[in-house]
This record gives C-alpha cells, structure tokens and sequence, in this order.
C-alpha cells in the first residue's frame, strides 16, 4: 500500500481563480479516477485533502479560506508540495449526456471529469455557481476544455442570476442528460438528490468532511456508516437521503 | 462446522474478533457496521473527561511494514460520547455483538468521572487506555508502565463501575507481567493486550522533518505482531484473566497464535486498513479452514496451547 507514502513535488505555475483562491499546477503526473483526491502536506504547517483537479500534470485547486489555503496560494513556481494519493473512489461516467453541477470550489472535483468525457466524444454540461463573478472558479478550464459552461452568480453578476441548482433544474427537469455528477454545499447536493429522483436521473455526489488519515482507518470523516475518505468521496445521491 | 463464539468475562461474543479502540470507532454506525462484518465486540474510540482536539495533521501514515499514528486522543468528551454509545448499544444490540468503550484520562480523578458517565450508556466493558504512547509530551509516561501506577486507575475505576472492566496494557512496559498481575490484583476482569508500540518516528528525507506533526506516534501492525504474541503470552503466564490479544493481526493464522499465546478474543485494528470490513469475514473464514485442517474443534481446546500445559 505504497500509495500513502508522500511525493515531494514542485509548483510549476500558480493560476489565480478569480478572488477565490488559486489552481496548483505541480511538476508531475499522478493517475487519477476523477473525482479521487490528495491528501496536502505543507511540513509545519498541516495537511488536508484537495480533489484532483487535473491528473497530469497534477493541478489541486485550493479555495482560501483559512491559513492553510492561504499558504498554499502563496507558494511560488519552483517550491516543493508534498501529496499522498490518489486516495478513495471516484466518479464512473454513465450514458454519453453529462451534466456536471459545481457549485463553489465544488466544481474541481468535475474537472478531470469532465476532461475524460470529452476525450470518449460525449457531450459534457457543466454549470459552474459562486456567490459572485469574482469567486468563479476553473471556467477558464472548462473553457480550455471545450465543455459548454453555464455561469451562475447569486448576485447575478455574471450568467444566470440564482444558484447553480437553479440554472441546472431546466436541464434536469427537461431530461436532457443521462446522468448528474455534482459537487457543492451539502445543502445544494441534498436539494439535486431530490430533483433528479424525481426526474428518474441517476446523480452521483462527492462529499466534503474534515479527514484525519484519509486512509479509511480513524472514521473521522463518516457520513452515516459511510466513511467519506474510503468508501466516497464520490456516492449516489441516495446516501444523502439516509444521512 | 466449528463454533467460533467466546464466552469474555461472563459476555457471548458472537465471533472472537474485536474491533479495536481507535479504528472505525467515532460513531455508532461504523461501529454496528464492523458488527455486521463479524466483530463480535466492537470498541468505541477513547474518551476523555473532557474534548479534546487531538494533534494536526498528518495523524496516521502506512509507512510500508505498517501503520503509525498520533491522533492524540482527539475526542468528543464523556458526556457526547455516552450519547454516541447509547446509540451503538441499541444498534448493536440485534447483531448480538458487545460494546467496549474506551476511556482515557490525565489522573485517577479523571478517569474514575469519565467511567462514571461513560457507564449510564450502559456498555457490555469499560476499557481502560492506560497506555496510548503519543501524548507523552502532555501526560507524561503512560500508566501501563509503572504496575504500582496502573493499580491504582485499575482499582479505582473498579471501585466506581460494578460492570466488567478491562485493562488495556502496552508492549513498552518494561515488566508487563508485574503490570498484568498488578491489574488483575486490582479487580481487572479482563486485559487487552496490547496498545501500538513505541511511539516511533517516520522522517521525510526531503522535507528533512517527521511526518507526524506530533513527530512522534504509535507503531501498529505487522511489525507490532510477533511482539504482541510473546506480551500476550507473557500475560497468560502470570495471571488468569481472559485477554483480547490484539497487534497487527492481519489472517487467521495470526488470530490462532494469538489464542494459542493464550487470548479468548482477538483484536483488530490497522487490519481494516485497506480491506476495510471485509477483513472481519476473510479472518473468520480462514480460522475455520485453519481450525478444520488441524482437527481443532474450539478455541477453547487450543486456548493457551503455545504453553505447553
């Protein structure tokens, strides 16, 4: 079980994602199943887990909001990130329609996914939320990736004025994808649970708790009997409904 | 088809297999979920009188012959946890498996008041965890060392608790057989053995720093394992009390040289590294293979056996 052991990497560019925090580009490549994640160490400070934005070369994108995020987004081209990974499952693509539902940061952990639909010739939705335009995050990446990108800003300061579950319900509600995969606050992903149930779409969630080991060995992170680190992050929108 | 069920202190376990402190142990459902997979008992994780946070990360690594740890004891407090264990009690209580909770304190006071309210959820054991070795820098040498020292916790959570209490010993203490006749002196009904060893120290060459943030932390499994087996053996020598024998236990066959060594149960804890739950039905299953093959008919038959009596 080699996979736990640290790998020192270097920062090869930091992109800055708006007012929101930043995208990590490392040095090297780490095979990933999207949606699969990382756990962080700065030596002396901590160690957290980051989703895998991009496998290759490695790409974490950090939302600042503490003092570890913060150190992250500091780090300069050339200093060293060490990674343990990749850790967990992740997403399986269902059908050939996607809808991808990101809201926040969320919408890192859809990204390779996103990049691996596109590469089968799939038709990829990606409707990416944030309470402004300024904390919008890795559209430049789906861009890039040629996936269609629907905008939603809380305050309607760009795209769609509402929430990204708002701006997805018309999709959903149309059945225009086969399958849903989403990431965002636990609120939004409940209320997605809900929607494509009722519109008889599979949706597949990954969740957010704070890790210790990340090995599927403390249970720090358990979502009902599940643990978040081992068993998710990525699960069916149904584990949001017994939990 | 051989009877894998143990009688621990007066307790029906269902399986001899335990789930040790520390692993899964947090909440109520990962509990009943390690009882589903074949726990006979599961334990909850420490609790202390009061919360604590624990050490930061990074807590636990696999540093290739094993895991180690310095969680730090983090932990919800007594009072949060008798919730939690009220829960686990009700859902264990169809699957027939035991519930051990486990507590921990910085004095004899505190743990006699964490066993009192740790006791209203009504728990099958109280272990008593005299002997985590990575917070040393806060608590000062652990109990489990000194047989005088862990006499007196022994005694006193005795005095406070009428049910069945268990003592949780380390492979550190340099007489384990004077600590585990201590104990038993003491009123202990049963005796687990043993906690992680160490602690150790796993360092980054390139970040030319320990990995833990604590530095320091707990070594457990495989490497744990043949020390384990002689502690357990060396307890079953001194004292006739019934011992979870539990370090680094990852197939049957460790699980049978920890009974032959003179364990009634067996504990599992880094085991679930991995496999996750699955490991409780792959131990199960290769017990009675191992069993069949040897015409061991019970555990019981064999208990003890490594000793030649």
């Amino acid at each position: 079980m080699g996979d736990s052991t640290h790998r020192a990497l270097r920062v090869a560019r930091v992109v800055r994602e708006g007012d929101a925090g930043c995208t990590l580009v490392l040095d090297g490549a780490l095979p990933a199943e999207p949606g699969q994640f990382v756990m962080a160490w700065l030596p002396g400070v901590e160690e957290r887990p980051y989703t895998i934005m991009d496998d290759d070369p490695l790409s974490l994108t950090v939302a600042e909001v503490g003092p570890f995020s913060r150190a992250l987004c500091a780090r300069q081209p050339g200093d060293r990130l060490w990674v343990r990974g990749p850790l967990g499952h992740g997403f399986a693509l269902a059908g050939s329609r996607h809808l991808l539902v990101g809201g926040g940061s969320g919408i890192a952990s859809l990204t390779l996914l996103a990049e691996r639909a596109m590469a089968r010739g799939d038709q990829v939705i990606a409707v990416i939320g944030a309470r402004t335009a300024g904390q919008l995050m890795l559209d430049w990446r789906l861009a890039e990736l040629g996936a269609q990108v629907i905008v939603a800003t809380d305050d309607g300061s760009r795209g769609y004025h509402g929430t990204a579950l708002a701006a997805a319900r018309a999709y959903i509600d149309g059945r225009w994808p086969e399958a849903v995969y989403a990431c965002g606050p636990e609120g939004m992903l409940r209320a997605l649970a809900g929607a494509t149930e009722a519109a008889g779409l599979p949706c597949q969630v990954s969740l957010e708790r704070t890790m210790r080991c990340g090995l599927g060995v403390c249970g720090n992170c358990h979502c009902g009997d599940r643990l978040v680190c081992r068993d998710g992050p990525v699960f069916e929108a149904a584990v949001l409904r017994g939990a | 088809m051989v009877d894998l069920a143990v009688d621990l202190c007066g307790a029906r376990l269902p399986s001899p297999l335990v789930l040790a402190s520390g692993v899964w142990g947090c909440c109520a459902e990962t509990l009943a979920r390690a009882a589903r997979a074949g726990a006979g008992a599961v334990t909850s994780k420490s609790c202390s009188l009061h919360p604590r946070q624990g050490h930061p990360n990074p807590t636990v690594l696999d540093w290739g012959g094993g895991l180690i740890n310095a969680v730090g004891l983090a932990n919800p407090g007594a009072a949060e946890e008798r919730a939690i264990l009220r829960q686990a009690k009700a859902e264990l209580a169809p699957l027939g498996a035991a519930l051990i909770a486990s507590v921990f304190g910085h004095s004899v006071a505190d743990f006699v008041a964490a066993v009192a309210l740790v006791a209203e959820a009504g728990p099958d054991f109280i272990e008593l965890n005299i002997s985590c070795p990575n917070v040393e820098d806060e608590f000062g040498k652990p109990f489990a060392l000194d047989p005088a020292a862990a006499a007196q916790v022994t005694a006193a959570a005795r005095a406070a608790y009428g049910g069945r209490v268990l003592v949780k010993l380390s492979p550190n203490a340099p007489d384990l057989a004077a600590v585990a006749r201590a104990v038993a002196d003491a009123g202990a009904d049963g005796i687990t053995a043993v906690n992680t060893l160490g602690p150790g120290m796993v360092i980054d060459v390139r970040a030319r720093r320990p990995v833990l943030a604590n530095r320091a932390g707990g070594v457990s499994g495989a490497a744990l394992r043949p020390i384990a087996v002689r502690c357990v053996y060396d307890i079953a020598a001194a004292v006739d009390l019934p011992i979870i024998g539990t370090g680094g236990v990852s197939s049957g066959e460790d699980a049978l040289q920890m009974v032959m060594a003179g364990a009634t149960a067996v504990g599992l804890g880094s085991a679930l590294y991995g496999e996750g739950e699955a490991v409780f039905g792959r131990i199960l299953g290769e017990l009675e293979a191992l069993m069949a093959e040897e015409g061991i008919a019970s555990l019981e038959e064999i208990r003890g056996a490594a000793h030649g009596r």
